[in-house]
């Protein structure tokens, strides 16, 4: 009995540094979607400089990502360079210019190039609001049915894509895993 | 004077109680449901403020929200569902019971039966004589040794 005693404190003091360094290396910001493994919920939104509009089921067929972005997002200037990259590989990402001014976002389109397949406009965020989005930019992956697989809050870089985001297209095997 | 400037100090010192924007209300007591509601939901992203105190845009939107949703008629229940469907448990200050939130609503339980448990294991050693004991031994020590020097 007396030996146990003797390092009861250590143990303690032990077991609170296995919590502590534990908690060093959660984020406790990460604040994963309320709407994984739900389908994209419904929208009839207007495209971007277009007088059609798209609704969720158009974006079936296959897995993409969902990038919500406006021109007042100064992180969404940082990430788009990567995201014309990504569109380049093939991978289809709609845009979602959210609570923006159209007039500013096209033209953020024509000076910074589109990477874009097609870009939806949620001006008052109604659609920002049913998704859970609750800044820009986040990001979304769907699969081919339009179930929300993922959210990354944030610029999404090459570290993102591959450690994230890319798992769900290779799966789909639309991506080589060497990119 | 006194109590003019201890007035004074408490309101000065609620500054964070600061309304955005204001809402009118067709009842008063939809004010006070408003005003609870939005002190009791957590802002997704200012993660450590209600969605009364803060001035991020997602917090404007969400007031609006629940104040539109007052004014339609909706019960409490059903404004905080609405949220939490979007954004998840995480809105509320005061979370449901599920597998994230057990640790959270057990811990006070049971530490609180820990502490009972320790006082009583206590209790019943000292009753056990060994502190009394103890106590006596050194008492009668002392008082030889205080006895001897007076001698």
């Amino acid at each position: 009995m007396q030996p146990l005693k003797r390092f009861a404190p250590l143990a303690a003091f032990l077991l609170l540094v296995v919590l502590l360094v534990r908690g060093l290396s959660l984020d406790p910001t990460e604040l994963p979607s309320a709407r994984l493994g739900d389908s994209l919920p419904d929208f009839e939104l207007p495209i971007l400089g277009d007088s059609v509009s798209r609704q969720a089921t158009d974006w079936h067929g296959e897995p993409a990502l969902i990038n919500v972005w406006a021109t007042w997002c100064f992180s969404c200037r940082i990430e788009h360079p990567y995201l014309l990259e990504l569109a380049e590989k093939g991978v289809i990402i709609y845009g979602l210019n959210y609570k923006d001014d159209p007039e500013k976002a096209l033209v953020w389109l024509d000076d910074l190039g589109n990477p874009y397949a097609e870009t939806v406009v949620d001006e008052d965020g109604a659609f920002g609001l049913d998704l859970g989005v609750y800044g820009a930019p986040e990001t979304y992956v769907i699969d081919a049915s339009g179930v929300v697989k993922h959210r990354h809050v944030g610029v999404v870089n090459e570290q993102v894509w591959k450690e994230q985001l890319a798992p769900y297209f290779e799966a789909a095997q639309l991506i080589g895993g060497s990119d | 004077m006194i109590r003019l400037l201890l007035s004074l100090m408490i309101v000065w010192s609620s500054p964070s109680l600061a309304v955005i924007e204001t809402y009118e209300f067709s009842s008063p007591d939809l004010e006070l449901r408003y005003k609870a509601l939005s002190q009791e939901l957590r802002c997704p992203k200012c993660q450590n403020q209600n969605i009364a105190d803060s001035n991020a845009p997602i917090s404007r939107d969400l007031r609006a929200i629940v104040h539109e949703q007052l004014e339609a008629g909706a019960t409490d229940e059903e404004i905080v569902n609405f949220l939490v469907d979007r954004y998840g448990e995480f809105v509320r200050y005061r979370p449901g019971m599920d597998s994230n939130t057990l640790w959270l609503w057990s811990a006070p339980v049971i530490l609180f039966v820990m502490a009972i448990a320790v006082v009583l294991l206590q209790i019943r050693k000292d009753r056990d004589g060994q502190t009394v004991s103890s106590n006596a031994a050194r008492a009668s020590k002392l008082r030889a040794k205080f006895d001897g020097d007076q001698l």
